[in-house]
């Protein structure tokens, strides 16, 4: 019946068009990457005449002094520092932003929409942070990415806020419980789901970014991941095989990311930009 | 709960009765402190807020490494005189309404097709998602050599069909549009998600009103799924939006707004008038772009948000 040639045929068609699309442009990474130099140059989708996947690797993590590896390091730092900062302080604001009506929150709303829409400011970003004593610092990337990454936590944080049941609070202050004390010992821990979400977001936001590393942190010396991929193309001798390398390495922690929690993924991605 | 807040001296949340407070204090303050704001607003405020305001002191200034001097609208005047200077700005916006049109449509399209029973949908749900993960500059490094013209495996592919592949990022009035189709590439599966999450939403109910009204699928799509994933497309529209206007990351690793400047948009003029040493005037383009966003961005959600309540 039209059903099932829709359900079989239709799917059928999807799959081999979702292979094609989006499948084979990564298969293309990973067989370019196993390359020789020689072979790599031809820019063809073929599958390597001969695998030399793992010295390829090796040779890229090595290259410039370990750049790579001191890349990945700088970029965990970063990462983990600053969606930590992020959690934390998102909560917070969130929690009081809809427990609580203050005169406060409409100004403070508005702050959290413009921190979503408004482009930052570079140029006197870069001012700000010479005068603190931060520019080309990691400390001053992570607060930049702090700043910028605040407003989507605060918005998921205040919507997952207002399905606790202010019953919870009310308990715990009778029991004596203080603010800090109710927030962190009976709030923060019930947020534990909308918490891995942003995690996860956030931290493959802040993995991936170039922009602000492009201009905050310039330098190889605390290289971030993304902007090892310029070494290669700065090369006069195109060395795609090893350039593939790299953009296989840099893109393989957002990957496991995704495997692992792609329920809280894609939970974050659709809900907590929708509303204003 | 509205009115007895107005004095925010009440202690504990207004609207329900806490007999007494068995912890005594001489000022009982709220169990919600408005101090919780003040560390997230110190970074906000240090790292968003005053570099924004400054940007519109700056932009009025020739500003270098060492010195600031005020020059008053020159630099929006050579903004708006310098070829590709305009061309950026004018790109800008054809980049943002391609981008968020082509997303719109196919995800649309993707979301009603991935929420249909067909075999293979979890894998074909995450296939086209995983994009959105991947490293806009891996993305960007990718397609730079796929669409090379010479030997690029695109061309390499239309050319055994007989079709003479064009210069994808090359050529100067198909660069820019290039881009913003690996942009699509990248971006649809997001827009497909949030529509996915939208069709989750209708009941079910409507489509078997609609069934025993004998209404075929193109009315069922037209007169229900349609208006009802309404609120899904205001967030695609407004995110592909503020994405598109804003790119950089994309557009400067596939084409470094080449060739010559015809693909350069605002944020890729802020950068190379900064690399050039030109802050003041970066920084007008920075100024330019956030009344760009602004202009559109505000009015738009406030005119979609609106109609929506209308319905």
């Amino acid at each position: 019946m039209r059903n099932v040639a829709w359900r079989w045929g239709g799917g059928s068609v999807a799959i081999l068009v979702a292979i094609i699309v989006f499948i084979v442009p990564f298969a293309f990474i990973v067989f370019t990457a196993g390359k020789t130099q020689a072979e790599a140059s031809f820019l063809e989708f073929t599958w390597p005449t001969e695998w030399v996947f793992f010295d390829n690797i090796v040779t890229v993590l090595e290259n410039r002094d370990f750049l790579l590896i001191r890349a990945f390091v700088n970029s965990t730092i970063l990462t983990v520092a600053a969606v930590s900062i992020m959690v934390v302080l998102g909560a917070m604001v969130g929690y009081v932003l809809q427990r609580r009506k203050s005169r406060w929150n409409p100004l403070v709303n508005g702050l959290v929409l413009a921190g979503l829409i408004i482009p930052p400011a570079v140029v006197p970003t870069i001012w700000v942070l010479q005068g603190l004593g931060l520019f080309k610092t990691l400390v001053g990337l992570i607060a930049v990415h702090v700043a910028f990454g605040l407003s989507f936590c605060i918005l998921l944080f205040r919507a997952f806020v207002a399905t606790i049941p202010r019953e919870l609070d009310e308990a715990a202050i009778i029991d004596g419980a203080g603010p800090v004390k109710l927030f962190f010992r009976v709030i923060f821990p019930l947020l534990k789901s909308v918490i891995v979400t942003v995690i996860v977001v956030q931290a493959v936001t802040v993995f991936n970014d170039f922009a602000f590393a492009l201009y905050f942190l310039p330098g190889d010396e605390n290289a971030t991941v993304q902007l090892t991929t310029f070494n290669y193309r700065a090369q006069s001798v195109s060395a795609f095989n090893l350039l593939f390398a790299d953009v296989l390495l840099i893109t393989i922690p957002p990957l496991i990311m995704y495997i692992v929690f792609q329920r809280q993924i894609v939970a974050g991605m659709t809900s907590g930009a929708v509303k204003g | 709960m509205t009115t007895a807040t107005a004095t925010g001296r009440t202690s504990t949340s207004p609207g329900t009765i806490v007999p007494s407070e068995p912890v005594k204090r001489r000022r009982m303050k709220s169990s919600y402190p408005t101090w919780f704001f003040i560390p997230a607003g110190v970074f906000y405020v240090v790292l968003f807020l005053i570099p924004t305001i400054a940007s519109f002191y700056f932009s009025l200034t020739r500003w270098t490494l060492f010195d600031v001097e005020f020059i008053g609208f020159d630099n929006f005047v050579r903004f708006f005189q310098e070829p590709q200077l305009v061309q950026g700005f004018v790109n800008t916006f054809i980049y943002a309404f391609l981008t968020s049109g082509l997303k719109v449509v196919l995800g649309l399209l993707l979301g009603v097709f991935l929420s249909s029973q067909i075999i293979g949908r979890g894998f074909l749900r995450a296939t086209v998602f995983f994009p959105v993960l991947v490293s806009t500059i891996g993305v960007g490094i990718l397609f730079q050599v796929l669409m090379d013209p010479f030997g690029g495996p695109i061309n390499e592919v239309l050319a055994t069909v007989g079709i003479p592949g064009p210069g994808w990022l090359t050529d100067p009035s198909l660069a820019l549009v290039s881009v913003a189709l690996v942009d699509v590439w990248k971006g649809v599966g997001l827009a497909t998600l949030i529509y996915i999450a939208g069709m989750v939403a209708i009941p079910h109910e409507y489509f078997e009103a609609a069934k025993v009204d004998g209404a075929g699928a193109w009315n069922n799509f037209r007169h229900i799924t349609l208006p009802l994933l309404r609120p899904a497309t205001v967030t695609v529209v407004l995110l592909s939006l503020i994405g598109g206007l804003r790119s950089f990351d994309l557009i400067w690793t596939m084409t470094g707004g080449g060739p010559g400047f015809t693909s350069d948009v605002l944020a890729s003029v802020v950068y190379k008038q900064y690399q050039a040493g030109f802050f003041g005037l970066s920084t007008a383009g920075n100024v330019v772009l956030f009344v760009v966003v602004a202009a559109i961005i505000f009015p738009l959600s406030w005119w979609l948000n609106r109609k929506g309540d209308e319905q």
